[in-house]
């Protein structure tokens, strides 16, 4: 095993931020999970006892009678701010003089990097190229995700959870973007950590090989099913992916309608709210990892061929 | 001469009032304009609403708002990491020429000519990556506190955007050392626009409605067909003038909703499941 090569990845000036990534991400998701724990304990309580619900103030927070329930900003919220601030100047200063900041040969586009890695945070879209087309991973799929997540807001028609943390209450939609968000940062973790020369997927402990061929022959369903008349594989791969939409469309349905409130809150959504929801849910949250996996696992690059474009 | 001694004497006796309770003095008083009394409410919330630069912030606040834990404060820190964004990156543009003969010598000599200039240029960096990373965090306390919604769905919206900004703002950057690491970034990340559907040469249809190498959406964001002097150029208008000046406009329209919203998102008194009100009619 050879850990220097994952060693000088990770302590690449460029990769500190994924690092500093892998541990902040999940000491956020914990710390609201424990205060969402705190308010749904809160919520439950007060569910059982409606003479309580009446008379309680209504937060996991502390509350005493007499107690304001407002503070003036000037000194109780801008001296956090300043302690904020002075906090991330001392953090960054610290940064910028422990680690320099990378600076490579001059540019020469006579000699190729590799691999050429793209900055960290769009990583994730580099990767994805492994799994579509340029045209779908690169410009259409990013579209998609920046539309879904302006929709999000307009599509989500459950009443309740506004302004507190909890789980109990919206389970779908927090499922649903805690989803996206960790396929996104899981793209990032692959393409920095796993990916060597060519793109090649190198385990934590391989040594990059830039001399390193593979064998692998990536199939086309048609091909997988030995269809050779392109008409009929398109014919076959469209309804490959008609099949996907509808059993994921189906899958999607049984998750947000498992508990009584999920079905409460579905039956105040609209049909073009669902619609959208689902298109979004199906395309990128149950797409994007089956497409991983059917290149990965089985090898298949295609799955609908057109003289026009892949999918 | 006793006059001139009573008059020393009493000058200093005047500054010594003066350091004892410089409020008093015209000076303070024309500059902060409200008197500030630890007892009275009203001018405490007056030294907050009547600065310039306080003003966003309401006179008082949901005392649990206050707390960190409710708003990691991710938010306010990446404003603050906006304008230490802009200040260096101001003092950077002082050594910089974005020219393909100029710009790779001028981060060297910035690093090891300027006096501080491998410091600022280490702390624009860092600054940047640390900004992705809590708008990110901002957005995942934003969806976890269910902050976006009725009546806050729009100003989610202009969230949305300002993170397409920032990453903007920081690709945008990526060229401008014109070293291998950026040009290949750039390439790499340039390249995937040959591929756009209907304008990009190597797209769906792309071919089919005339776009070639030279007139499709990729040469336009580089100004010719591979990243060369003009892309540099575009690169740096884009990150120094154009994506700034557009955020900013965002930024202020971000604030001011927050404010018009209602506040920030809570910590909101829980609502049951038993109390949900009956759907209003469509």
């Amino acid at each position: 095993m050879d850990w220097r090569q994952i060693g000088e990845i990770v302590s690449q000036p460029d990769n500190v931020p994924i690092v500093g990534l892998a541990l902040v991400v999940p000491f956020f998701v914990w710390f609201g999970w424990r205060q969402a724990r705190a308010t749904d304990r809160l919520i439950s309580e007060l569910e059982a006892d409606p003479a309580q619900a009446a008379t309680h103030h209504r937060k996991p927070q502390p509350y005493r009678r007499g107690w304001d329930r407002e503070l003036p900003v000037w000194p109780y919220l801008l001296r956090i701010e300043f302690l904020a601030a002075l906090i991330v100047t001392v953090l960054l200063l610290v940064w910028a003089i422990a680690i320099n900041a990378p600076l490579e040969e001059p540019a020469n586009p006579n000699y190729s990097m590799n691999p050429a890695k793209a900055p960290w945070y769009f990583v994730g879209l580099q990767e994805m190229l492994v799994y579509f087309d340029p045209w779908f991973a690169g410009v259409a799929l990013p579209v998609l995700i920046i539309t879904g997540l302006l929709a999000f807001p307009y599509i989500d028609s459950n009443p309740l959870g506004s302004g507190y943390y909890t789980l109990r209450q919206r389970g779908v939609a927090l499922w649903g973007f805690g989803v996206g968000f960790f396929l996104w940062l899981m793209l990032i973790f692959i393409g920095t950590f796993l990916r060597g020369p060519g793109w090649m997927w190198f385990w934590p402990g391989q040594t990059w090989d830039h001399a390193r061929v593979t064998y692998e022959v990536n199939r086309n369903l048609a091909g997988v099913l030995g269809i050779v008349n392109p008409w009929l594989g398109g014919v076959v791969g469209l309804a490959a992916l008609g099949l996907f939409y509808w059993l994921a469309g189906k899958a999607i349905q049984w998750l947000v309608t498992r508990r009584p409130l999920d079905r409460k809150i579905f039956e105040r959504t609209s049909p073009l709210q669902y619609l959208v929801f689902q298109f979004f849910a199906i395309t990128i949250l149950a797409g994007l990892p089956a497409k991983m996996i059917l290149r990965l696992v089985f090898r298949i690059q295609y799955v609908l061929v057109t003289p026009w474009f892949n999918i | 001469m006793p006059g001139l001694r009573d008059g020393i004497r009493s000058g200093i006796n005047g500054l010594r009032a003066i350091l004892k309770t410089p409020q008093k003095t015209q000076i303070w008083k024309s500059i902060f304009r409200v008197k500030h009394e630890r007892k009275d409410p009203r001018t405490r919330a007056l030294g907050t609403v009547g600065n310039v630069f306080l003003h966003l912030h309401p006179g008082k606040i949901n005392r649990d708002a206050v707390r960190y834990s409710y708003t990691w404060g991710m938010g306010g820190i990446s404003f603050y990491l906006f304008t230490i964004l802009t200040l260096t990156g101001a003092l950077l543009m002082f050594y910089y020429h974005p020219t393909k003969v100029q710009a790779y010598r001028d981060i060297l000599y910035l690093e090891h000519d300027v006096p501080f200039g491998r410091l600022l240029r280490n702390a624009h960096r860092w600054a940047g990556h640390l900004m992705v990373i809590t708008v990110w965090l901002h957005m995942l306390r934003v969806v976890l506190t269910g902050a976006y919604k009725k009546p806050r769905e729009f100003n989610w919206c202009v969230g949305v955007l300002l993170l397409v900004f920032t990453l903007l703002l920081s690709f945008t950057g990526y060229l401008l050392p014109d070293d291998q690491l950026g040009f290949w970034a750039v390439t790499v990340g340039t390249n995937m626009a040959c591929a756009t559907p209907l304008v990009g040469h190597e797209g769906p249809f792309g071919p089919q409605l005339g776009m070639t190498q030279a007139n499709d959406v990729r040469f336009a964001m580089l100004g010719g067909t591979i990243v060369d002097s003009a892309a540099l150029l575009r690169a740096y208008i884009w990150h120094c003038v154009a994506i700034p000046l557009i955020a900013v406009v965002f930024m202020g329209v971000h604030f001011w909703r927050v404010r018009k919203d209602g506040g920030i998102s809570g910590p909101a008194p829980v609502v049951l499941e038993s109390e949900i009100k009956p759907e209003p009619e469509r």
